[in-house]
């Protein structure tokens, strides 16, 4: 421990408020961003599982034929 | 060679190596992160000059080396959108792009508090500061170009050339502390010399940068996949994922 | 590579290597006013405007730091070991302010060749070490000159 006590700890000589300001905004900020990007993620599916059920429920007698796709190459025109 | 790139261009084979990857990404970087940081705040011995208000570097540094290396990443992302097409390349720039600009505020907001105790100021406009502010608006840009554009492929376009645009901002902020006379010091975490801090400040340091490193990779292949599982609804794996994911 | 793909990433060079050059120019042009200050040499040599706000930057001259006794007033030169400026300042100086250190302070140039500042911030060097490391050097850089001055090699420490 390069301090004495915990209280040193805090204070950090006077520098303390500075200090804990820097790495409370950095910690808090991540957070918002983890919190932010898993609730987005949770949105997306949540909203794409409500569209399945619905296009489930309006069409049981005649599927359509589901999309296929390869994804291997990007097919595009060259131009 | 090719092959392997081409596959890397598949969302769906993305989407599973980001799956194997994430957990751990986020338990190593976390890990990392903390020690390093814990170590920095409460074992790494004061600085002679600055005291105890250094500590600030253990998140000021690791933020803005992110900060850039992911506009870097960004520029290569754009370079493949441009010339190769690939679909992938800019989910990638539109997934990072929040990150970046979160990196670079912590990066200025931190150096801002460390400011006012060391130099006597908050802010002050040299060059070093100015450039990484510019970064800032840069991500800004790309993010809000983004959102404008709703057509996928011109949208993938403009960004890239943004992206690119504002890639020559990255040695500006780089070289700014030798070219120019600037209120900011020169590097002390550098990647090809010896850091001029003892092994205890800098291990710490070293620790830090790496640890947000790897969190920078779980958010970049978290928020990448959430792009894919939009932009690819329509498919049927990823009906069948969005499916599976709810049971 | 594809042709058409090859022609696409000349183009995108050439369209970094041209953003590239243009910025540089641009910057290069601009080299005296992106410089947040002068350093002493510059201003000997001249190159500072008279009775114009500007920065001047540099070392804080070892023994050169006047304290008034009444008011917060202080003088000290500042040098890059080549000339040096007297700098007058009334105010409170930063915590890093001392002989040797890097300093800038913004002000003005007056015609008797005297810097008056309104504001003194203090510039720090990327070189971190311990207390200890640094009194360890202090002490070992002092012994040096010791024995360098007096021909008599036994020294106390």
């Amino acid at each position: 421990m390069a301090f004495d006590s915990l209280t040193a700890f805090i204070v950090m000589e006077g520098h303390g408020p500075y200090v804990w300001t820097c790495y409370g905004v950095f910690f808090l900020l991540l957070g918002a961003l983890v919190y932010w990007s898993l609730l987005q993620r949770r949105r997306v599916v949540s909203a794409q599982r409500r569209d399945l059920a619905r296009a489930a429920a309006g069409q049981s007698a005649a599927p359509r034929a589901a999309v296929g796709a390869s994804f291997n190459r990007v097919h595009e025109s060259q131009d | 060679m090719w092959q392997f790139f081409h596959k890397l261009g598949s969302p769906k084979w993305f989407f599973g190596i980001a799956n194997r990857l994430m957990p751990w990404l986020l338990w190593g970087g976390a890990v990392l992160l903390l020690a390093g940081l814990v170590w920095g705040l409460a074992f790494a011995p004061k600085d002679y000059l600055q005291g105890n208000s250094y500590r600030i570097i253990f998140i000021h540094v690791p933020s803005a080396f992110l900060a850039q290396s992911v506009y870097i990443m960004m520029a290569v992302a754009a370079v493949v959108t441009l010339v190769w097409r690939m679909k992938l390349a800019d989910v990638f720039v539109k997934a990072a792009a929040p990150v970046g600009a979160v990196l670079t505020f912590l990066a200025l907001f931190t150096g801002a508090v460390w400011g006012k105790p060391t130099w006597g100021t908050w802010w002050i406009w040299d060059a070093r500061l100015t450039s990484m502010l510019i970064l800032l608006f840069l991500y800004f840009g790309v993010i809000a170009l983004g959102a404008a554009i709703s057509d996928e492929k011109s949208s993938a376009r403009a960004v890239a050339v943004l992206v690119l645009v504002g890639v020559v901002n990255i040695p500006i902020i780089k070289y700014s502390v030798e070219w120019w006379n600037t209120l900011h010091q020169p590097a002390t975490f550098k990647l090809t010399e010896k850091p001029s801090m003892p092994i205890e400040m800098w291990l710490p340091l070293l620790l830090s940068v790496l640890g947000l490193y790897l969190i920078f990779g779980w958010f970049a292949c978290l928020r990448m996949q959430t792009e894919i599982l939009t932009r690819e609804r329509r498919t049927r794996w990823v009906k069948e994922l969005v499916q599976a994911e709810g049971n | 590579m594809h042709p058409i793909r090859r022609k696409r990433l000349t183009i995108v060079l050439f369209l970094l290597a041209g953003i590239a050059v243009a910025v540089g120019l641009t910057t290069y042009a601009l080299r005296q006013n992106i410089n947040l200050f002068y350093d002493p040499s510059q201003i000997a040599a001249g190159e500072a405007p008279l009775d114009v706000r500007i920065r001047a930057g540099g070392m804080v001259e070892e023994g050169s730091v006047l304290r008034d006794s009444e008011s917060l007033k202080v003088e000290f030169k500042v040098t890059d070991f080549n000339s040096s400026v007297l700098v007058e300042y009334t105010g409170i100086l930063p915590d890093l302010f001392a002989e040797g250190q890097g300093v800038v302070a913004m002000g003005r140039m007056t015609d008797n060749g005297r810097f008056v500042a309104d504001q003194v911030l203090a510039k720090h060097d990327e070189n971190y070490m311990p207390p200890e490391v640094a009194e360890a050097l202090e002490r070992a850089s002092a012994a040096k000159h010791k024995a360098g001055d007096s021909s008599s090699a036994d020294t106390a420490y």
